[in-house]
């Protein structure tokens, strides 16, 4: 006996619609029983994870925080991930673009001016494309999975970032620890209300959104974008590069994930670290498909996400349950995502008797 | 109750210390703890937590804990102690160096709350305190027993970070050993982490590879332990008592005992007497404690019982010249003692490691 999954006749929308929705409502269900049988009580358990971050002012502020790295990353996979470019490297990209916008602060701390800020933005913008562009250059010049070199990528970037802190970019009045000279007032992103801690950080994520919303919906390239993700060879005969897309795409993406890396460095940090993202990069695609790889629904759907950092921290600190249910759930909200929405496209069927020849499973 | 706590304060104001003017008591404190680690890593924050359960034992229903576990360093603790702040803690212990900035940031938006930084030197605000223990007094005497017990002459050092703390427990560790050979060899490797089980272990199978017989180890997991154990070498525990993972291989244990300095420090909150400060205590003050020694001949655990009986009394100090650094150069002339100050900014080995410190 095996298990075949077969491709429905048609796709209802409103379930298309209700995907996310329903793979919520059964991440909740699984997380009662998960409660319950850790001996919490599952009200109170699922009330400081998902209502009481929500409550207070402060601590939507961090929300904003903590959803920006997200959000601006997965707008740009969704591009990527659209036009069938597969970028799973945009934590190296972020951590890049952190660096290259942390030049001016860092190495020439000593020039303080206005115009160090915007510059920062050009550099992490240029250094997270740059990154992006070698499994761009790979996969089109000489066709290697992009999967696997953008992913190495990554651990080449950790690396090199942990060697920059230790050695050249060592604070030197910071007792050998390694971290870099915390950065100049000019440095510093600014809030974008007196009031609150909210940094542009956001800012730059909802601009992007919109604007990649806009394009995907509204011209020719979002068009071209779709168009080559669903056939290259369609696109072709339209008259599209899916060379070009190749470079397009990740030149995109890795500049969006290189700004979110300075937006979190200059923004929260206020330095480098030899560790500056607990995973924005590879949480973001999760972020990316349960938005539906639509920019607006990304933006919900990074505020979820952050919301379940959040929230493991206050029910650790409420209910005393342990930081790795918050990494459980996470996996359960991607798990039951790409659960229903490969239900609502395929149907399972049970085949008995020995396998056909040739029948793809 | 109120009138013991009344009595002790009058006590103390008796003692001579000056309490502060506004010095109020409480009926109940809220204190918070947050770990680099997780609880369960039988070490660094493991240690923390069984301070905090110590405290919870002692003060019964006055006290109220809550603590936040494996909080990476950065942002994120920033967020995780005002996290802290704003649900009624009273007095919050922040227990890795990394966190030191994010400490003294949100220390200066919550002046009634009270901060107390491990091992960091930024105390930019007077409700930040700052507390450390002298490991490294333990240290010199696990360097002796190595000495004696290895048969190679060698021992293997897994490090975390070079910053001072970590440098005086390896020289320490290293006049230890020649203090009974001085031809004694030991080899450094620096993992770059307080806690990652994996790298760790590594680290123990390199050193064993290349023939040390001993692992002593600055990180915070079991791993070297209990590959030193698979291999049949000794090893040192570290932060806790760690005999369960090896218990034929553990010579004995440099255990910190943060129980007392966390029930001193939440009492004076509930006194209201509660002052800024830099705390550094040892083995005298009984934070430095010594696991049973074992493993050993009882020639051997004689010299470390008498070592750690002359370091508690104050009548030796691992760091007594002569002492020459790794340079050949002098460092402490013959019966000079190292100065606490010049100890927290340690930056070089002494003479004899075969290794170079990363710069």
């Amino acid at each position: 006996m095996r298990i075949e999954l077969q491709k429905r006749d048609g796709v209802s929308t409103l379930f298309a619609v209700l995907s996310p929705f329903v793979a919520l409502g059964l991440t909740l269900i699984a997380g009662v029983i998960l409660f319950v049988a850790l001996g919490k009580d599952p009200v109170a358990a699922l009330y400081s994870f998902f209502i009481e971050p929500l409550t207070e002012i402060w601590s939507l502020h961090e929300l904003a925080i903590k959803a920006a790295p997200l959000i601006l990353i997965a707008v740009g996979l969704s591009v990527c991930f659209r036009s069938n470019n597969w970028n799973i490297g945009a934590e190296g990209q972020f951590i890049i673009g952190a660096m290259a916008g942390s030049i001016l602060p860092v190495v020439f701390h000593g020039w303080q001016s206005p115009l160090v800020l915007p510059l920062m933005i050009v550099f992490a913008m240029i250094g997270g494309a740059a990154y992006a562009a070698i499994p761009a250059f790979l996969k089109a010049r000489l066709n290697t999975n992009e999967i696997l070199t953008s992913l190495m990528l990554v651990y080449v970037a950790q690396l090199f970032l942990d060697w920059t802190v230790r050695g050249p970019w060592r604070n030197p009045e910071g007792f050998n620890f390694p971290e870099t000279r915390n950065f100049h007032d000019y440095a510093v992103l600014p809030r974008i209300i007196e009031t609150g801690k909210t940094h542009w950080g956001f800012g730059f994520a909802l601009i992007a959104a919109i604007v990649l919303w806009f394009v995907m919906r509204r011209t020719l390239k979002g068009f071209e974008i779709t168009v080559l993700g669903q056939s290259a060879r369609a696109g072709r005969f339209a008259g599209f590069s899916d060379k070009k897309m190749v470079y397009f795409a990740f030149l995109l993406s890795g500049a969006l994930a290189g700004l979110a890396g300075m937006a979190e460095v200059s923004g929260s940090i206020e330095q480098l670290r030899p560790v500056i993202s607990p995973g924005y990069g590879f949480t973001a695609i999760i972020v990316a498909f349960l938005g539906r790889l639509n920019p607006l629904g990304i933006v919900a759907a990074g505020l979820v996400l952050a919301l379940t950092y959040l929230g493991g921290e206050a029910a650790q600190i409420s209910i005393g349950i342990t930081d790795k249910v918050t990494r459980l759930f996470q996996g359960l909200l991607l798990f039951f995502v790409l659960g229903c929405d490969t239900l609502i496209h395929y149907r399972i069927r049970l085949v008995f008797g020995a396998a056909q020849k040739g029948s793809a499973a | 109750m109120k009138k013991t706590l009344f009595l002790l304060a009058a006590a103390t104001a008796l003692a001579g210390i000056a309490a502060p003017a506004n010095a109020q008591g409480m009926d109940k404190v809220k204190a918070c703890f947050i770990y680099v680690g997780p609880v369960g890593d039988f070490g660094w924050s493991y240690q923390h937590d069984q301070g905090r359960l110590y405290v919870e034992e002692k003060l019964g229903d006055k006290l109220e804990t809550a603590y936040l576990e494996s909080v990476p360093e950065g942002a994120d603790s920033e967020r995780a102690l005002e996290r802290f702040a704003r649900s009624g803690c009273n007095i919050i212990f922040t227990t890795s160096f990394g966190y030191m900035d994010a400490t003294n940031k949100v220390a200066k938006d919550f002046p009634d709350i009270k901060f107390e930084h491990a091992t960091g030197y930024k105390r930019e605000h007077p409700n930040v305190a700052t507390y450390d223990s002298k490991f490294f007094q333990g240290r010199y005497v696990i360097g002796q027993i190595a000495a004696k017990m290895s048969k190679t002459g060698s021992a293997g050092y897994i490090a975390s970070f070079p910053i001072p703390e970590v440098v005086q427990g390896i020289n320490s560790f290293m006049l230890g050993a020649q203090s009974v050979n001085p031809e004694f060899k030991l080899k450094v490797v620096w993992v770059n982490t307080w806690f990652d089980p994996g790298k760790e272990a590594d680290a123990a199978k390199v050193l064993l590879d290349g023939g040390v017989d001993i692992l002593t180890q600055h990180t915070d997991s079991t791993a070297p332990m209990q590959v030193a154990a698979e291999r049949g070498a000794y090893a040192f525990g570290q932060a806790s008592e760690m005999i369960a993972f090896g218990p034929n291989t553990q010579l004995t244990s440099i255990i910190d005992e943060w129980g007392p300095y966390y029930m001193e420090r939440i009492t004076a909150v509930l006194e209201g007497t509660w002052e800024q400060q830099a705390t550094w205590a040892g083995m005298a003050e009984g934070h430095v404690v010594m696991a049973p020694y074992t493993n050993m001949p009882d020639d051997v655990k004689a010299m470390a019982e008498e070592t750690e009986a002359k370091i508690t009394s104050g009548e030796f100090h691992p760091f007594t010249g002569p002492i020459k650094k790794q340079d050949g150069s002098e460092w402490l002339a013959e019966g000079q003692v190292a100065e606490d100050g010049e100890l927290a900014g340690l930056n070089f080995y002494v003479a004899g490691i075969d290794d170079q410190l990363p710069q």
